[in-house]
């Protein structure tokens, strides 16, 4: 996972600096957002395999009858059949039924921590954004430290030192080391929309801090972290891979694409069997560049200057 | 320049200490909750209670608070502050000092960064140039398609793609036409050490393919952005060459965010050789974290993250100071 915020830049700071209604029309910049994103070709069809791979994770029997767990060792590693589509895995299990069952853990863990570290950055980076003084100072810091660590070493160190690997602590380990990024971009946002017009007029009417923060502080600096979140979504799915591969991530009665592809890396090299590799890697990478593909989109269509 | 500077360096020594204090807190946690590692290495065949006890007490693990589930041992802290400072980071589980592995490690590391760094820069930046010069033509379609694929891809999977694609085919295919000793080693699937750069230039570049990408990115965003400026209207106004209006005038502005990431990346690189270094049987400092988790030595996985960490906090300070001095505006805040 990389700082994706670096390509943000100073336009992240949203609509506050948008000018209001440009020329024709006034829909205001969701509505401009979402008309502009309906005709794109892109944005379609990544929301398509986005909604494919998540229908996959929530009903894997809609797509394969084949248990995942039904499998023979004499038929390890068979190419391509009529049987098995996609051939078999190391294990003798039939690969098409693992590469359906293998999208269940990568989206479960993705939607969770970037719902997750969304909330918690999108709270912290309000208050240590309006009120600014020593609560920016301490949550600021506080920020920095967990940033300080590289974000894949953090994560192996913290689970191998956790010695318990499942779903809910390679989430929580993403978590401790995801909030910080958001936090920050968010802070940045809510500091250029509190020097704004409308907010000084809000307070100039006797607003309170929590009606301004509700009303005009979230809102207008809300969608940098909308878009970073989207592209969050494919960090943690690739992280997520990439934990398990190492071996500190879901361990093997578990299946997920990481799994598969780390087993199916010995075997391929040496018998030359290349779908053991070629199905899962596919899965995955398609799954990743849609989420990239649809946090681009986003970005593109929420950032007025393109227009 | 001056206030700026020391408030940076400020800010730096809460952080330094917080990173350290929380994987030493990550460490006691562990052995709170896991018990004493020294166990967990003999396994089954647990030697006599006193040579345990001996063996604890050597690595400091006796201390009363780890029987403590969450104390944080601000005495051990201390203590492995005042042992850090003295260039002590521990041994590991056979006695080797943990300083004399990494100085083995870590020349090794470096090589793939360089590379890696090297690669990114010089094919990102030209990229994402030709990309932004020619917005929306066919190079910059080209580009924009390639560089999204680029960071799709998880480094692991790059990593297990390409080294049978070079391993195998592009190495067997080498081999059969009597090719040089120097190039059938940089298509090998391991790491040699008689060809301790040829060997490292695979792994380099896919060490690097990811900030590769987004160094196209950026660059081609900046450099649009840019290209809007007046100044720049002035320059072809004048009727300059357009080599020297995007060469000398746009060029060097919009750089200014790419070096910062090139910058911050040398630690993210760090980081990332962890992966590359594992597909690719490299004895690196990634190869040596890796090691030590598999065989749960945490006094050398601490030890080597720590100073992971320094060089990271160290890159990102000299990123922001260097920044300054490009881009006045930040000095002003």
């Amino acid at each position: 996972m990389s700082d994706y915020s670096a390509e943000l830049g100073p336009s992240a700071t949203g609509p506050a600096g948008a000018p209001a209604g440009a020329k024709e029309r006034s829909a205001g910049l969701w509505a401009d957002a979402w008309r502009e994103l309906y005709h794109n070709p892109v944005f379609v069809v990544s929301a398509i395999i986005v909604l494919l791979v998540i229908s996959m994770a929530a009903f894997p029997s809609l797509w394969t009858n084949t248990d995942p767990y039904r499998c023979e060792l004499q038929q390890a590693f068979e190419g391509p059949s009529d049987g098995h589509v996609f051939g078999t895995t190391v294990q003798g299990c039939d690969m098409y039924a693992h590469v359906i069952y293998g999208a269940q853990p990568s989206i479960i863990i993705a939607v969770l921590v970037t719902t997750i570290v969304s909330l918690i950055g999108t709270a912290l980076g309000v208050v240590s954004g309006f009120f600014g003084g020593w609560t920016d100072t301490i949550i600021s810091r506080i920020n920095d430290v967990f940033l300080g660590l590289p974000f894949i070493l953090g994560a192996l160190v913290f689970l191998a030192l956790l010695q318990s690997q499942s779903i809910w602590t390679v989430s929580v380990v993403l978590i401790v080391l995801g909030w910080g990024q958001i936090t920050r971009i968010m802070r940045g946002s809510v500091i250029s929309a509190k020097s704004q017009d409308y907010v000084e007029a809000a307070r100039a009417l006797g607003a309170s801090n929590m009606s301004i923060i509700w009303r005009h502080i979230v809102p207008n600096s809300i969608a940098p972290v909308i878009v970073l979140a989207t592209l969050y979504l494919g960090s943690f799915v690739s992280a997520e891979a990439t934990l398990t591969f190492l071996g500190v991530g879901l361990q093997i009665p578990e299946i997920s694409w990481g799994i598969t592809i780390a087993e199916g890396q010995l075997i391929a090299v040496s018998q030359e069997l290349p779908h053991l590799l070629v199905f899962p890697c596919a899965a995955l990478i398609l799954t990743v560049l849609s989420f990239v593909l649809l946090g681009d989109a986003l970005r593109d269509a929420l950032d007025p200057r393109g227009r | 320049m001056g206030r700026y500077t020391v408030r940076r360096l400020l800010q730096f020594i809460p952080v330094l200490f917080g990173t350290m204090f929380l994987l030493h807190y990550l460490q006691t946690i562990s052995t709170q909750i896991n018990g004493n590692p020294i166990t967990a290495l003999f396994g089954d065949r647990q030697p006599p209670p006193e040579t345990l006890a001996a063996i604890t007490r050597q690595f400091e693990l006796d201390n009363e608070c780890l029987t403590q589930p969450g104390n944080p041992c601000l005495g051990m802290f201390v203590n492995r502050l005042g042992d850090y400072a003295r260039g002590d980071f521990g041994v590991d589980f056979t006695l080797q000092p943990v300083t004399a592995l990494l100085a083995e490690a870590l020349p090794i590391t470096l090589r793939l960064t360089v590379i890696a760094i090297i690669f990114e820069a010089i094919v990102g930046i030209i990229a994402g140039v030709i990309a932004g010069i020619r917005k929306d033509k066919l190079a910059d379609n080209f580009v924009r398609i390639s560089t999204v694929l680029i960071i799709s891809v998880p480094t692991f999977v790059l990593g297990v793609l390409v080294q049978i694609l070079s391993g195998l085919y592009i190495g067997e295919w080498l081999e059969d036409r009597g090719a040089p000793e120097w190039l059938t080693a940089m298509f090998s699937v391991t790491y040699q050490s008689e060809h301790p750069w040829a060997s490292l230039v695979v792994p380099g570049v896919v060490l690097g393919a990811f900030s590769l990408g987004f160094i196209a990115r950026l660059t081609r965003t900046s450099l649009i952005e840019t290209m809007r400026a007046d100044y720049v209207r002035t320059a072809r106004a004048k009727g300059l060459p357009k080599t020297r209006v995007v060469g000398v005038h746009a060029l060097r502005n919009s750089l200014i965010p790419v070096v910062t990431y090139i910058g911050l990346d040398v630690g993210f690189l760090m980081g990332g050789a962890l992966v590359t270094e594992g597909i690719f049987n490299i004895p690196g400092v990634g190869g040596l974290v890796f090691q030590s988790v598999r065989a749960g030595e945490t006094p050398v996985v601490i030890a080597v993250a720590t100073l992971l960490t320094l060089v990271f906090l160290v890159a990102s300070l000299v990123v922001d100071l260097f920044y300054a001095v490009l881009d006045p505006r930040i000095r002003y805040e």
